[in-house]
């Protein structure tokens, strides 16, 4: 995950491992190793599997099967809002390490 | 309390007075996308207004070159802090495509080649504020910067401006496209630095 | 932000540069101080975040090249790849200095890494410094003392451009287990037995664990490299659930 440094702005594909540090901020657990549905697909797989888009403002996760929206962060000074329109389930593992 | 890095960020980007609030001037285009970069082959573009009572005024691409066309130069602004001066576009004025159609719709939803959408007032599309434009600096737009055709309209921020547009829905009530529903402002000014919900 | 944080947030600290080391002429290894740092598990990464004079601020993520403990002295290693017409990069390896401070958070992610209780071989593929999370791997197996089999196939654009050349060398002689491979995609070493190519389904093949050995896969580097090797392992019939990817945005 080095060097994820284009522009002021990323054009090209990362994927949602590069999410784990905001949704960190947000929930106890590592979102990243949850198990997301696509809502447009069905398809199920890690969150870290996600093709990102946006910057670190506006982040669009995308099913890399289908390339529906599946989620989407925005992040004002003060909030974040999270978007989980296009994830009709998440499984969580708990785990201990 | 924030730890400042010395001669971290001159090397792109300057801060000049006159921007809006918040911004920064770039020389470079940066490239935002919210998803893959559509390719839309000429002759299966199309461009449609379908206003509040469903009528519908639609273009091929021919038909949109036989427009009357503006060669314009503004300043943009995007939202994640970039701010361009002097950028020159040619494209059709939307007056020019509105006054093809018949509405009295306050609202718009542009939509895009690959489903992104965005929301605009039409008295933001009017008057000479707004373009779906074709060629950047004297060049046919790129793809990965909305080409064949985008939306400019370069008094609210970027995302307003949709790359790879295909339609404008006209409708009597707003609502939110793409960003705005994820919580980016719903209007977009960048004077008055409208990037979230609630600013 | 960083002060309002309520107990249990993740949330932004101070690391200190107490030594950099170049790796290549484009590439250094920050060594960073990091107090109370949690620890790490090999291939997780940090969000970097810099602020300049004028309060602008960027924040990139980069992965943990070393290993935890790291000879138990708490330092944080992290690899840079210049890209010149990038933000971040370019201030990271050329400008800051040791005893500088920037802001970091993490350890994050927990898909992306390895566990030294799994007894499978690993077949670890890197392009370009999508080697670094892969190299802490190996450092950690390295310092774990553990014996299940790694081979690494590391594509690089000339012999010039590999990271961690040296230690790579030393590892294959010294580390039991540790097989490295290097694919040069524009220019070999002088005598190399093969024209420059791609990473191909023959390398895959040879040089990686055959899909019998059950093997977990890592996958690292610019978006094109993964789709490559991922289709690749696929097609030779490695179970999807056991390749583990990694994109960074890379080419431009």
């Amino acid at each position: 995950m080095s060097d994820r440094d284009s522009a002021p702005v990323e054009a090209t594909t990362l994927d949602g491992n590069a999410m784990a540090g905001d949704l960190r901020e947000l929930f106890a657990v590592d979102v990243t190793v949850a198990q997301y549905k696509c809502a447009g697909c069905g398809h199920a797989d890690a969150v870290a599997t996600l093709m990102l888009w946006g910057a670190a403002g506006g982040r669009v996760a995308r099913c890399p099967h289908c390339s529906d929206v599946v989620l989407r962060v925005v992040r004002a000074p003060d909030r974040v809002f999270l978007d989980l329109q296009g994830c009709v389930r998440l499984e969580v593992p708990l785990t201990d390490d | 309390m924030a730890i400042i890095s010395k001669g971290f960020g001159g090397r792109r980007r300057e801060s000049v007075p006159g921007l809006p609030p918040g911004q920064y001037l770039t020389h470079d285009f940066p490239v935002l996308s919210a998803g893959p970069t559509p390719r839309i082959p000429l002759d299966r573009w199309r461009f449609t207004i379908q206003t509040e009572t469903g009528d519908s005024k639609s273009w091929n691409w021919d038909e949109f070159m036989a427009l009357p066309a503006e060669d314009y130069t503004v300043d943009i602004h995007c939202v994640t802090k970039w701010s361009k001066l002097g950028t020159t576009w040619r494209g059709v004025s939307l007056d020019t495509l509105m006054e093809q159609v018949e509405s009295a719709a306050d609202y718009t939803m542009v939509h895009s080649f690959g489903g992104y959408t965005t929301n605009v007032p039409m008295e933001d599309l009017l008057d000479g504020k707004a373009w779906i434009a074709y060629k950047f600096d004297g060049e046919d737009l790129a793809p990965e910067h909305g080409g064949p055709a985008r939306l400019v309209v370069p008094h609210l921020y970027f995302w307003k401006s949709a790359k790879w547009v295909n339609g404008i829905q006209l409708m009597n009530e707003d609502e939110p496209g793409f960003w705005e529903a994820a919580g980016y402002h719903m209007y977009g000014d960048p004077w008055l630095e409208q990037r979230y919900q609630g600013d | 932000m960083a002060g309002t944080a309520v107990s249990g947030r993740l949330t932004w600290r101070a690391a200190t540069l107490a030594e950099a080391r170049w790796e290549t002429p484009s590439a250094r290894t920050l060594v960073l101080d990091v107090p109370d740092w949690p620890g790490h598990l090999p291939g997780q990464h940090v969000d970097v975040r810099l602020t300049a004079e004028d309060g602008y601020r960027a924040q990139r993520s980069y992965s943990i090249a070393s290993a935890w403990p790291s000879s138990g002295d708490g330092k944080v290693e992290l690899t840079i790849q210049r890209l010149d017409d990038g933000e971040v990069s370019p201030y990271l390896t050329d400008d800051v200095q040791v005893g500088d401070q920037i802001e970091l958070r993490g350890p994050v992610g927990g898909w992306f890494v390895w566990r030294s209780k799994s007894t499978s071989p690993v077949t670890l593929l890197a392009g370009g410094s999508g080697v670094v999370p892969l190299m802490a791997m190996i450092r950690a197996r390295a310092d774990a003392g553990t014996k299940q089999p790694f081979r690494l196939i590391y594509s690089v654009r000339t012999p010039e451009d590999a990271l961690y050349a040296d230690e790579l060398r030393r590892r294959v002689r010294d580390d039991a287990g540790l097989d490295v491979h290097f694919v040069y995609t524009r220019k070999t070493p002088d005598g190399w037995p093969a024209p420059p190519k791609r990473l191909d389904v023959a390398a895959v093949n040879t040089y990686g664990w055959p899909p019998d050995f059950a093997p977990d896969c890592y996958v690292c580097g610019p978006t094109t490299f993964v789709e490559t090797a991922a289709d690749i392992l696929v097609a030779l019939g490695h179970e999807p659930r056991r390749i583990r990817t990694e994109r960074f945005g890379g080419t431009s």
